[in-house]
């Protein structure tokens, strides 16, 4: 089957964010990554994906954000309105925060006044007021990945991907920082698509959790997490919350046999 | 993490590079400089046969028949030194620019074609080892003009340390960075200008000092083998004071010739501190 791309230029209310079509990856080495994926993501819908590693969760996203090529199926994703926040903050070293947040829109050629105004909001966005003139060597690992999601958010992009962004974070700097995204989340209302290790993470953050097979990776189980907005930090406490992060946690086990 | 900590990691950061005087690292020198002194006067007074004496006079005779004569005959002193010394420092300045346009453009098109890269390496290694000796009648015969001789000669041994490294730096860019730019969509140029070549600045700098030392070097070698009009660089310099044997100019003009190559080390260390200093950082184990 040939593989096919849609692009959307103009997404309405109806129309969803991200949605994928029974896509499938095999690498040119034989290695089958991905098998038959299918969900769709509304705008306003945080969805995180855990998996075993090496299932093929990162392959996932960079499909979805054309970094890699599906084999068959075809996805739909609004090309021009994508944000994608890395593992590592990918911060420029030679840039100081403030330049560094300005990089995307400097790339699509933005004017610099537009530029810095959107530059100051992102930055206050994420607290780092004050650390604008600062270069990443001068900033812990907390406050580069606040930069990192400041450079993704200046553009305001409909569709966000998270490829593990706290995964190398200590677990008080990671909580902090669930909170601070579950925030910008719910004051820019985009479609989220996150990848995560840790169950409690994704339950804590997610509207919906997907468990992912060992390869070849396919979507096992669905679980939609109930829990209204603003969520707070005793929410993780709550016995609803364990339950449901022992049956994702069950989930991923009968997969990893 | 609070944000109290999280601001105190970062002062701890600026002190360390604020330059503080430390008494070891001016010791250090002071004793090595001593010793070089003391083997060198061994050398003149007792190591060497009494007979070939007149190849290294002693230190003391540098100074006052070498240093403090400002200006003896045709080309005995100090002034005649100095004069030829600021037409090899002029040689191998343009030389060295010439080699950076040069060499910089080769390494950015080696990076962006690898077709081109893998043509172009092993005459690059050819070059570096050349013997340029061997070269002279070559060189002579296919360009006029002393002045552009020289300024070939310093291209030929200056340039591939500034390639090697360079092409090193615009390769050894971050894989997500790259990937960040490729999100967006980026042309070659934005990507080389905004990412490559940004990235491979510490790269560049060490090409360039390296290179910087060679020009010297190339400028002097240059004027050993092309010259006319009689003396004009300080290589053309020594070659006469070797042949008369006149021992405290010779030694004069070695030193200078190697505190110009010091010189200009020592201004690309300085270049770079000013460029990358406030993002990059050398490590040093302990």
């Amino acid at each position: 089957m040939e593989p096919q791309f849609v692009t959307t230029q103009q997404s309405s209310e109806s129309t969803p964010a991200l949605l994928f079509n029974n896509v499938s990856k095999t690498f040119p080495d034989g290695t089958r990554a991905l098998e038959d994926i299918s969900f769709s993501i509304e705008p306003g819908e945080f969805v995180t994906v855990v998996g075993p590693s090496g299932c093929g969760k990162s392959t996932l996203l960079r499909i979805a954000s054309h970094l890699e090529e599906c084999s068959s199926g075809s996805y739909v994703i609004d090309e021009s309105s994508i944000g994608y926040v890395f593992q590592d903050a990918t911060l420029m070293p030679w840039r100081t925060v403030q330049r560094n947040v300005e990089l995307i829109a400097e790339l699509h050629k933005i004017d610099k006044v537009t530029r810095s105004r959107l530059v100051q909001e992102a930055i206050s966005l994420v607290g780092l007021s004050g650390f604008e003139d600062k270069y990443p060597r001068q900033l812990s690992g907390g406050m580069k990945m606040r930069a990192s999601l400041a450079r993704s958010l200046v553009l305001k992009p409909k569709v966000f991907l998270f490829d593990e962004p706290f995964g190398a974070l200590d677990e008080i700097t990671r909580e902090r920082l669930n909170d601070e995204l579950l925030r910008l989340f719910q004051l820019e209302g985009f479609a989220g698509l996150f990848i995560t290790h840790s169950i409690s993470e994704a339950v804590y953050m997610s509207t919906r959790v997907m468990v992912m097979s060992a390869r070849p990776g396919r979507i096992t189980h669905t679980f939609d997490i109930p829990f209204a907005f603003p969520r707070t930090h005793d929410l993780r406490y709550e016995p609803e919350f364990a339950r449901i992060c022992g049956e994702i946690s069950h989930a991923l086990r009968g997969e990893i046999k | 993490m609070s944000t109290t900590t999280e601001s105190s990691t970062s002062s701890d950061l600026n002190n360390e590079s604020t330059d503080s005087f430390r008494f070891s690292d001016y010791f250090g020198p002071a004793v090595v400089f001593g010793f070089f002194i003391g083997i060198w006067y061994l050398l003149a007074n007792v190591v060497l046969p009494e007979q070939k004496r007149f190849l290294l006079p002693s230190p003391h005779r540098v100074l006052t028949e070498g240093f403090f004569v400002w200006h003896s005959g045709t080309r005995r002193g100090l002034y005649p030194i100095l004069m030829s010394l600021w037409d090899s420092a002029k040689i191998a300045l343009v030389g060295l620019l010439l080699t950076i346009i040069i060499g910089m453009s080769l390494a950015i098109f080696m990076s962006s074609r690898r077709w081109f890269e893998r043509a172009t390496w092993p005459y690059l290694v050819a070059i570096q080892s050349a013997p340029i000796l061997a070269l002279t009648p070559l060189i002579r015969a296919l360009i006029d003009g002393s002045t552009k001789q020289r300024l070939l000669v310093v291209v030929l041994i200056a340039i591939f340390p500034i390639v090697s490294n360079t092409l090193f730096g615009l390769l050894s860019a971050d894989k997500s960075q790259h990937e960040l730019f490729t999100l967006h969509n980026t042309s070659r140029w934005t990507r080389l200008t905004k990412l490559q070549i940004p990235s491979a600045l510490p790269n560049i700098f060490v090409g360039l000092r390296i290179s910087a030392g060679l020009a010297v070097i190339g400028a002097v070698v240059g004027d050993f083998y092309f010259r006319e009009g009689g003396v004009v660089g300080i290589g053309a310099q020594i070659d006469v004071y070797r042949a008369r044997l006149w021992g405290p100019e010779l030694i004069t003009a070695i030193i200078l010739a190697s505190l110009l190559g010091l010189v200009v080390f020592l201004l690309f260390g300085w270049i770079a501190k000013k460029f990358i200093g406030k993002w990059h950082i050398t490590t040093r184990g302990n």
